[in-house]
């Protein structure tokens, strides 16, 4: 007898700064105006989607010493975006990425607390740890954080965060008007954290929020992302959204979780995901490619091989071969605030890999980048894309996807008209949303609590 | 001036179930809704029909207390309260010609934050937006953060020399906070996005700029994540209540809350923020003054009266503000605000007393008797915060002329 077919998740991730986003197409509109953040939420929540997702950037990018000019430069403030659309949105799940280097936890955690409230219960939180001095020049903290360090302070973070949320249980508000008792207990919201990253304590004044505290997202993959995700988080942002590795990196994560006394359904591994949809699988294709083609200019090419590179390489031909000179040796210095740079371990080998492919397959440098940087993740009729979505989730490669669109604010219309009613007919997706809350879109039960918080004798 | 005649400007400060401590008591509170989002839009939506200028939302980093310098154990006022710039962008969506200005605490957050906040509160409201900056002396608020240790210092205390170098400190950095996030909303010139198909630009970074403020307390590189706000600069404003904050409100901001008692403080302060800004080089520059007031308001004076002591009676003491109180008629509140606006006050910033009754009888008892005085619009004419305070939209720092 064959398991129940299991329930997709589906989420929309509004384009970002980086050059999937394709903003030369005539559709493309404002990646900063409140109407296109409003556009892509609704079409979202018509969906009937988990959640609209946003990344954060703290630091415009630059390379060679220079503001980086081919992509979308800019995004608004996170948590004020995420609030003006629950205004606009009754249920969709709001959920930002607010990194926990150059935040402290007392504000965050009001921050989120708020959202919650203001949302009725529909705050996610994207914990990333940060980067580096060349971001922390905007911030008083200032400074760079090695990479253990900068994980311990996530998990701390995340831990006081959590202690912060759980300070009010939720029944001290009673609001009596004829006793003139406003609260049952005077220390409502009290806490104290001592930690190497926060000594810290007081009284929370966010009381507890609908969901209790936000759905915690996820999204390293590195060792210790990985045992982050499953001691603490509720969902992980994988960037495996194939068969075989997604089924490796689902079943790694998900084998982490007993040893949290945590069992299979409270982790969500969600892929992110692109698509380009065509009448037929052959339109698809080639708009597929077209697709490519916009956004890997050949400038665009230049600058990354350049990021491999570490060294200028604005003389070379995007038509012509790859260089024959190495990389640069030693730290990145050409390209700083972006996350690519520290794909690749060993440039030198890389390089030596990318060079040898373009001389067997004849490819010139915009093309081995247009080969090299991925390819559209979902590329067909809404049938085929559809089963291959399912495919991949009942075959437990996923639990579901967070669609990137490429185009700023329609992109995700078309995926909403035809792609998820064929999941509806097929009964692997929702076609009402059954609660009110993320928690209860996503199949999570209530929060744990970190611990027994403190409740100060009196 | 560049607005018109007579007219004032009128404001209202939201907080809780009103200024009152026992306010949440009364009958038509709403206290179990005060952390909805409901009940927020409630509010403004009702401020927009009275045609007010803007609604301030009050914020702390600490919880509300009945002491200045600590939390206190009280049970029987309200506690707790939502971030304010959220609770803004929450009801932005929902309004479309009222201003929005929520407090934020400088002391302890960062400034490239707050700037792409407010600057984003500005898109989502199409041009509504401004901030009021606070201070936080308090040391408990200090302890939610752990990076800097303030000492405790009573009201009585004040002129002490120590008490008088921390207040100077935390108000010279908020001038530094306040430059580095006008600074950054400079940073991007109006027309950066090019989005140029033929060169592959989406940005010309000629028209993009770091703003490299170095300061005591803190530096930032610059330029923000993002771009300039619909009103260029988004209305930054200060409550103040001495001479170091005057200074602030004077070199800093666009709007300062005053607390005058009478006509004749109301001249003397003016003239201190005046010639303030002259020492600062903004002589030129329109800074609007309003007055603060905490008001109870009934159809009768003696109604109005009975409504405060029966408030301070379930409070349990006669409530004091820092503030000076009005109790009586919508009339008699017409009378005081264009006398103090004769005095020199561009308008009034009232705190409600009570939610929603004194919020009503500001929006449907004051404001007609006003526009019945041609002292007050009778619609809106302007789309942006700046509009209606009549400040034009201001040229950028960085832009090369």
């Amino acid at each position: 007898m064959s398991r129940p077919l299991k329930q997709i998740h589906l989420a929309a991730h509004f384009p970002g700064v980086n050059n999937t986003t394709v903003w030369s197409d005539p559709q493309a509109g404002s990646h900063i105006e409140f109407s296109s953040f409003a556009h892509l939420a609704r079409t979202a929540e018509r969906a009937k989607f988990d959640f609209l997702f946003l990344a954060e950037g703290l630091r415009l990018r630059e390379q060679n010493g220079l503001i980086y000019d081919l992509d979308v430069v800019g995004r608004p403030d996170t948590f004020t975006v995420l609030a003006a659309l629950a205004a606009v949105t009754e249920r969709l799940g709001l959920a930002g990425t607010i990194n926990s280097t150059f935040n402290e936890p007392y504000e965050v955690a009001r921050q989120f607390a708020s959202l919650d409230h203001l949302s009725g219960g529909r705050a996610a939180w994207n914990v990333v740890t940060s980067w580096d001095a060349f971001t922390g020049e905007n911030f008083r903290r200032g400074g760079f954080l090695p990479q253990e360090q900068r994980y311990r302070r996530a998990r701390n973070f995340l831990q006081t965060a959590g202690e912060l949320f759980d300070s009010w249980h939720g029944d001290e508000i009673v609001a009596n008007q004829a006793t003139g008792d406003f609260l049952g207990e005077p220390d409502a919201g009290a806490f104290a954290h001592h930690d190497p990253d926060f000594d810290i304590a007081g009284r929370f004044n966010v009381p507890r929020s609908p969901q209790g505290r936000p759905v915690i997202l996820q999204a390293g993959d590195s060792e210790e992302g990985r045992e982050f995700a499953a001691s603490s988080a509720d969902a992980i942002f994988s960037r495996y959204a194939t068969l075989t590795e997604g089924q490796a990196f689902y079943a790694d994560v998900k084998g982490r979780l007993a040893r949290y006394g945590r069992t299979h359904d409270e982790l969500l591994i969600l892929p992110a995901a692109t698509f380009v949809l065509g009448d037929t699988d052959a339109e698809a294709r080639d708009l597929a490619h077209q697709v490519r083609l916009q956004q890997v200019s050949g400038q665009t090419a230049i600058k990354f091989l350049e990021q491999l590179w570490n060294r200028d390489l604005s003389g070379y031909d995007p038509d012509g071969p790859l260089p024959e000179i190495d990389p640069d040796p030693g730290e990145h210095t050409i390209a700083r605030g972006r996350a690519s740079v520290r794909m690749y371990r060993d440039p030198v080998a890389t390089a030596r890999q990318w060079r040898e492919r373009a001389t067997a397959e004849k490819l010139s440098i915009r093309e081995l980048i247009i080969e090299v940087t991925g390819r559209q993740t979902f590329t067909g009729a809404p049938a085929t894309v559809a089963d291959a979505i399912n495919d991949l989730v009942q075959a437990d490669a996923s639990d579901g996807f967070i669609l990137v669109p490429h185009v700023t604010p329609g992109g995700l219309d078309g995926f909403a008209d035809t792609v998820v009613p064929l999941l509806q007919e097929r009964g692997v997706f929702r076609t009402e949303y059954e609660g009110e809350t993320l928690r209860d879109h996503l199949g999570l039960g209530a929060p744990r609590r970190t611990g027994e918080a403190l409740r100060v004798a009196s | 001036m560049s607005d018109s005649g007579s007219s004032l400007h009128l404001a209202v400060a939201l907080d809780g179930a009103g200024w009152h401590p026992a306010a949440w008591r009364e009958p038509g509170a709403r206290p179990t809704e005060l952390l909805t989002p409901r009940y927020w839009s409630d509010l403004v939506i009702e401020a927009e029909r009275g045609l007010l200028d803007f609604v301030t939302i009050d914020d702390s980093l600490g919880l509300q207390s009945s002491s200045r310098t600590e939390s206190d154990r009280r049970t029987d006022q309200v506690r707790g309260r939502l971030d304010a710039v959220l609770v803004a962008a929450r009801v932005a969506p929902l309004t479309s010609h009222i201003g929005l200005v929520p407090t934020v605490v400088v002391t302890h957050t960062e400034p490239f934050h707050i700037a792409k906040a407010i600057a984003t509160l500005d898109y989502v409201s199409s041009g509504r937006a401004g901030v009021q900056v606070r201070v936080s002396a308090r040391p408990d608020e200090a302890a939610h953060f752990g990076r800097r240790t303030l000492p405790r210092i009573s009201l009585d205390d004040l002129s002490t020399p120590q008490a008088q170098e921390l207040i100077g400190d935390l108000f010279a950095e908020t001038a530094d906070y306040v430059e580095a996030v006008r600074r950054l909303w400079d940073s991007w010139e109006d027309d950066a996005e090019i989005r140029d198909v033929a060169t592959g630009r989406f940005v010309d970074r000629d028209k993009l700029h770091y703003v490299d403020f170095e300061g005591r307390w803190f530096n930032v590189k610059g330029p923000s994540i993002t771009p300039r706000p619909p009103q260029g600069q988004p209305l930054v404003s200060a409550l103040a209540h001495q001479s170091v904050p005057y200074r602030l409100v004077a070199g800093s901001a666009d709007i300062g809350y005053v607390t005058p008692h009478d006509a004749t403080q109301v001249r003397e302060i003016v003239a201190e923020i005046r010639a303030g800004q002259a020492a600062a080089g903004r002589a030129g520059e329109t800074v609007h003054i309003l007055g603060d007031l905490v008001v109870f308001l009934d159809d009768s004076a003696p109604a109005a009266e009975a409504r405060r002591a029966r408030l301070d009676d379930l409070a349990g003491s006669p409530y004091v503000s820092d503030a000076p109180v009005f109790v009586g008629t919508p009339a008699q509140l017409a009378d005081l605000l264009q006398e103090w606006h004769l005095a020199g006050l561009s308008g009034f910033r009232l705190r409600p007393g009570t939610i929603p009754h004194d919020l009503e009888q500001i929006t449907r008892a004051l404001v007609p008797e006003l526009q019945r005085r041609q002292a007050f619009r009778t619609g809106y004419a302007a789309g942006t915060l700046r509009g209606l305070l009549g400040l034009t939209r201001p040229a950028n720092r960085y832009a090369a002329v």
